[in-house]
């Protein structure tokens, strides 16, 4: 198989199989999830607290207070790592253009130059919070195969986008069909590993927020 | 309570609902919620992070309720959970862990882990494991009506004492009162000024109480142990006492766990919600202080802090009105470091005050408020749970601290203006 043939099927029957079990899996987590139910409360709510949820979910994302000081290579490496993710995912033309290819929709995108930072401050971020989680006793000790996995499995496509968009060490059409296939990894694994925070983060920071809230607590 | 294996597994099964299937999802091992948790930052030993106390919960959330994990478990590659593994984590699921919340408050993927903890009780109880200590609290709480196997004619002397020192008469079984007043063994047996405080704030302010027989104790050591059954047995007592005597509002001592018994597990044990509301004395006196019927006079003028009782503060919104109330008796009261929602715990809350065994971890986390205290330079501290209490008095005394604690309504009882 040719490079090109690789990028082909890469491009066609690889993307549309990974879409399916991407939304597949995320629709079944979700039905795992949802089907398990929650009861009630019967507690009078200590205020109408509208909202609550919502607001968690917002509001999580800033460490409380005394947390930062305590454990900022995780907030800054999170940080970094998310934002430059989420920039070189959503603002890089050409993938812009996919989705406007596949959907008809988009959005304006970022100079290149914003996005190569992006993408080199999100790599290196993965290997400041790689470093972090052999080294800091806490999260090494949480740690089994399925967080380094998740850890390459992100770190491959950022990785191949990067060398693909730079041209170097192989031809363009081997590294950018190198480039889909982890991403298309990437796609299928998400729903099944810890990968799918992506998605349920909404969800459990929603049901921290309404629990908390309806004791008056914000959070 | 015939334990067994199998009793344990089905009450995991049980307990999971879809919040806990969201948290564990979530996880994605990033040990800040060690950071948060005072049995971690205070041993420096990582199988106290919170979330790792979960695991064998999370395992059989994985095996039973996700289809990969299901198929893992046909194929055999799953990991079992084991009755010696729940043995094992008897430990970090009781011992360790005061239930207190703070995790729950900075994971950043909103894990309630302490919601967690507590469901995971119900199964490690109902397998077996459930320490030493709190079964016999909760026994006896059941066969005797408290947890320190103190009975009524234990009250009934108190009652007498009251009434000599005050002079005015402690009601009891009085039906259409504005007040139910419960205790908590603790403060039947060390603290009686109390009953005494209350009494004194309530007559003055014109409202109508009583004490009830066959409900006194509003502390719930079936919520501790993670036994439902027994706890709704224990909260169904206050509940069919408040009923019979139609009050409008039952009141939560100085305890923490209490109020969160009857506060908020309470409608859910008993599976309906109460016609009477249910309030800590603390907003039972803001409420008085707001409605002009709380008059005090003087002031405490001694530097001093307040320590927030978790169950009371981060898991009960009960944390302005000690803080109004302070404002205005003592001018030299400061905060904290972490105080409020974001307060640490005594170290003695969740039930791991009535397990002998967690003793010198107890003492050993206990370095945390120890450098909280320091830290602000007071002699005196003051909070509005018992058991903190009583906790904290017995810490103080193992590190030499020379410091005070005291009660706020006795504090408040302590400058009523009775002119």
């Amino acid at each position: 198989m040719s490079a090109l043939e690789l990028l082909t099927w890469a491009r066609g029957t690889g993307l549309s199989l990974a879409l399916v079990i991407f939304v597949f899996g995320i629709l079944l987590r979700l039905f795992e999830i949802f089907s398990l139910g929650r009861k009630a409360d019967l507690s009078r709510a200590r205020d109408t607290s509208p909202g609550s949820g919502w607001r968690t979910i917002v509001r999580r994302s800033l460490p409380p207070p005394g947390l930062f000081k305590r454990s900022p290579v995780t907030y800054i490496g999170g940080y970094v790592f998310h934002i430059g993710f989420a920039i070189t995912l959503l603002f890089f033309v050409p993938h812009i253009e996919l989705v406007r290819g596949l959907t008809g929709l988009s959005w304006p995108g970022l100079p290149m130059q914003v996005v190569d930072i992006a993408a080199v401050a999100a790599i290196l971020a993965l290997f400041v919070v790689l470093a972090s989680r052999l080294t800091n006793p806490v999260k090494r000790f949480l740690s089994g195969a399925q967080d380094y996995f998740a850890w390459l499995l992100t770190l491959l496509p950022l990785l191949t986008g990067y060398l693909a968009f730079h041209h170097v060490i192989v031809d363009y059409t081997l590294m950018l069909a190198l480039h889909i296939l982890s991403v298309e990894l990437l796609l299928v694994a998400l729903p099944f590993t810890k990968l799918f925070h992506t998605v349920s983060v909404f969800v459990s920071r929603w049901y921290n927020g309404d629990i908390f809230g309806r004791k008056g607590v914000a959070s | 309570m015939s334990a067994t294996f199998e009793r344990g597994m089905n009450a995991f099964k049980e307990v999971l609902d879809a919040p806990i299937a969201s948290f564990f999802s979530s996880c994605v091992h990033c040990g800040l919620c060690a950071e948060a948790c005072l049995f971690y930052t205070e041993t420096g030993d990582p199988k106290y992070t919170p979330i790792h106390k979960l695991e064998p919960l999370r395992r059989v959330w994985q095996q039973e309720y996700t289809l990969l994990g299901k198929l893992a478990k046909l194929t055999g590659l799953a990991k079992p959970v084991t009755d010696e593994e729940l043995a094992e984590w008897a430990p970090l699921v009781y011992d360790s862990c005061t239930l207190c919340g703070r995790c729950s408050m900075v994971c950043p993927v909103g894990n309630d882990i302490a919601y967690m903890v507590r469901k995971m009780r119900e199964g490690m109880s109902a397998a077996g494991h459930a320490p030493e200590g709190l079964v016999t609290a909760t026994t006896r709480a059941i066969q005797s009506g408290s947890p320190a196997g103190v009975k009524w004619v234990t009250v009934q002397a108190q009652i007498k004492h009251v009434q000599a020192d005050y002079g005015s008469e402690v009601p009891v079984n009085r039906e259409n009162v504005d007040y139910l007043v419960l205790m908590s063994s603790w403060e039947i047996l060390n603290y009686p000024e109390y009953l005494g405080a209350v009494g004194r704030i309530l007559n003055r302010a014109g409202a109508t109480w009583t004490l009830a027989e066959d409900a006194y104790e509003a502390t719930n050591s079936g919520i501790q142990i993670g036994v439902s059954d027994l706890a709704r047995e224990l909260v169904g007592r206050i509940v069919g006492a408040a009923e019979r005597l139609k009050v409008k509002c039952v009141i939560s001592p100085e305890c923490g766990h209490a109020y969160t018994a009857i506060r908020w597990e309470g409608p859910n044990l008993m599976g309906r919600p109460f016609g009477f509301e249910v309030k800590h004395i603390l907003e039972v006196l803001d409420d008085l202080r707001r409605a002009g019927k709380l008059k005090l006079k003087g002031t405490l003028d001694t530097p001093l802090t307040y320590h927030d009782p978790c169950q009371l503060s981060r898991r009960g919104g009960v944390y302005e009105q000690p803080r109004t109330l302070l404002n205005q008796l003592a001018p030299q009261f400061r905060e904290m470091s972490d105080n409020g929602v974001m307060n640490w715990c005594c170290g003695g809350g969740g039930g791991v005050s009535a397990i002998e065994r967690a003793e010198p971890l107890r003492m050993a986390v206990f370095k945390r408020k120890k450098a909280q205290i320091e830290e602000v330079g007071v002699k005196t501290m003051v909070t509005a749970c018992a058991n903190c209490r009583v906790v904290m008095e017995e810490a103080l005394e193992h590190y030499h601290m020379d410091v005070e604690i005291l009660g706020l309504t006795e504090l408040v009882a302590a400058h009523l203006d009775e002119s």
